[in-house]
């Protein structure tokens, strides 16, 4: 494997940690879920690239379906949810920013530590991918755990996946990994809704996104 | 190459960077107005300016001390320096070795000391503000290119800029981290030169001014040193910039004439496509709150910080 193409390898990985810390930073709904996009993008980048250089074509379709799944329908589906329920555009955190983003370069040393030193003699793909793959999933978590906002969680909750598929990508001979992103996939659009309607059932004793309506009449 | 030739080039570029500092600021005003539709005053009016000032006499407030008097020389001296030190044309001068980043960032550490100091030193309240809210970006500032510094010479294996360049220019490959501190140092950057998201060069509304508030007392040939210290403080980051991320064009010592022709034509076109990005930026954004800029600093100390830690991964293979 060239120096070149694992440099790539590293600017895609190393980019999707970046987008992580701008998700992390993002205090309003529309640019996060614009955030959740990018990140998305870049995971299908990355793991395009993976698939070339690795030569396993199977990676392909778990781009195609980050790209298809992640980077379109589901944030268009949560721009909608978000246009109809009239939700607040401003997400509250439960911590500050600036204290959150230190957590955050924190977390993202600790995670390479540990795995530099744990996966010691794997390839230097594998390596990589798993170390940067679990600061996004640790991100992810600070994301979730720092967010009062049900929106924003579940923002948080998808880049963590992006983050756990990205360690699988960089396990070679892994077929399974197709079936587990269809599976993880599902398993979030099942976790988007549920989180949805507990949140609206908790506040107005109903699933029916009619009640947002009456509650903001009557507040009018 | 002889010694004596080895030290004209070096005082040459010693020179040229005084020479050029205020045409540079000149320049980046013309394109300011003109994007605004306005006439805007000529390229070489901050050279005029300096005369005037120059020709004016000084006054003083009646408090001031001695180190009011002697703070511009002094942030001059140490600015123009520092600016002296940052390859414009030509990598390995005689005196790059001392062309440090990290004694890069000292000098201007003192050059903002002394400014901050002496704004205090008049007592009045807008020295004073200006003062505090000028260490309270350069706290954050400071760090954040101390990391990008770290950042590059972890890449290159050195923080002499002359070593950095040469390195850049032959065997870089692709990497995530370059880029992180390259928007981190840009940040600086605006940041260090009171440019728009985070001061107002051209306004005096005492609710923003951050760098104008600590030069308001000064007058005459006072100011007159401190308006050229701007001006190399911004030649110095253009350059800074050009040298360490596009250093395409510089020559190495020893080279013929036709290449230092060639190397200072494109060291003009990286100052002028600099001006215009500046000002296009400039146009394009408006002015932060005072209290937001701690954020935008922050963005700039987590990409150098980040771009060291990503660093530690790749090299750590």
């Amino acid at each position: 494997m060239s120096a070149f193409s694992l440099d790539v390898a590293h600017m895609f990985a190393g980019g999707l940690v970046l987008v992580s810390f701008m998700m992390l930073y993002q205090d309003r709904l529309f640019p996060l879920i614009n955030a959740l996009s990018l990140h998305s993008f870049l995971l299908a980048l990355s793991v395009a690239w993976q698939a070339h250089i690795q030569n396993t074509p199977d990676l392909y379709v778990t781009a195609l379906i980050s790209i298809g799944f992640k980077t379109l329908a589901v944030p268009m589906a949560l721009r909608r949810m978000v246009e109809k329920m009239g939700l607040h555009r401003e997400i509250e955190a439960a911590v500050r920013t600036g204290l959150t983003m230190l957590v955050g370069i924190g977390l993202v040393g600790l995670s390479m530590d540990l795995m530099l030193r744990v996966t010691a003699g794997a390839s230097v793909l594998v390596r990589e991918d798993i170390a940067l793959a679990l600061s996004v999933v640790l991100l992810g978590l600070l994301i979730m755990v720092t967010r009062r906002n049900a929106i924003s969680q579940v923002i948080g909750f998808m880049s963590l996946e992006n983050g756990l598929i990205l360690a699988g990508t960089g396990a070679r001979g892994m077929p399974l990994v197709v079936e587990i992103s269809v599976a993880f996939s599902v398993l979030i659009a099942f976790i988007v809704i549920g989180i949805f309607l507990f949140r609206i059932r908790e506040r107005f004793d109903t699933v029916d996104v009619r009640a947002l309506d009456s509650f903001r009449g009557e507040r009018r | 190459m002889g010694v004596m030739s080895a030290l004209l080039l070096q005082l040459g570029q010693v020179g040229l960077v005084l020479l050029v500092a205020p045409a540079v600021s000149g320049m980046i005003r013309k394109m300011k107005a003109r994007l605004q539709r306005r006439i805007g005053p000529p390229v070489l009016q901050p050279y005029r300016d300096l005369r005037r000032l120059i020709g004016k006499d000084v006054v003083l407030a009646d408090n001031t001390s001695w180190f009011f008097r002697m703070a511009p020389y002094l942030i001059f001296a140490a600015t123009w320096v520092a600016a002296a030190l940052v390859p414009t044309f030509q990598t390995g001068l005689m005196f790059s070795w001392s062309g440090d980043m990290i004694a890069i960032v000292a000098l201007l550490g003192v050059a903002r000391f002394l400014q901050a100091a002496a704004a205090i030193d008049t007592g009045t309240s807008f020295g004073g503000i200006g003062a505090s809210r000028e260490v309270m970006i350069a706290s954050l500032a400071e760090p954040a290119m101390i990391m990008v510094t770290f950042t590059v010479a972890l890449v290159a294996g050195s923080s002499q800029l002359s070593t950095i360049a040469e390195f850049m220019l032959h065997s870089v490959g692709l990497r995530v981290s370059l880029g992180m501190a390259l928007v981190a140092l840009v940040i600086v950057a605006l940041a260090e030169n009171a440019r728009i998201p985070v001061d107002n060069p051209a306004t005096h509304l005492e609710l923003t001014m951050v760098h104008e508030a600590m030069v308001l007392e000064y007058s005459g040939r006072h100011l007159a040193m401190i308006e050229l210290a701007g001006s190399l403080r911004l030649l110095l980051y253009i350059s800074l910039i050009a040298c360490i991320f596009f250093p395409v064009g510089l020559v190495v010592s020893g080279a013929g004439f036709l290449a230092y022709a060639a190397a200072l034509g494109a060291y003009g076109m990286k100052l002028v496509i600099a001006s215009v990005f500046l000002a296009t930026f400039e146009m394009s954004i408006a002015k932060m709150r005072v209290f937001r800029v701690p954020s935008l600093l922050g963005i700039a100390l987590m990409l150098g910080l980040l771009g060291t830690l990503l660093l530690f991964i790749s090299e750590g293979m």
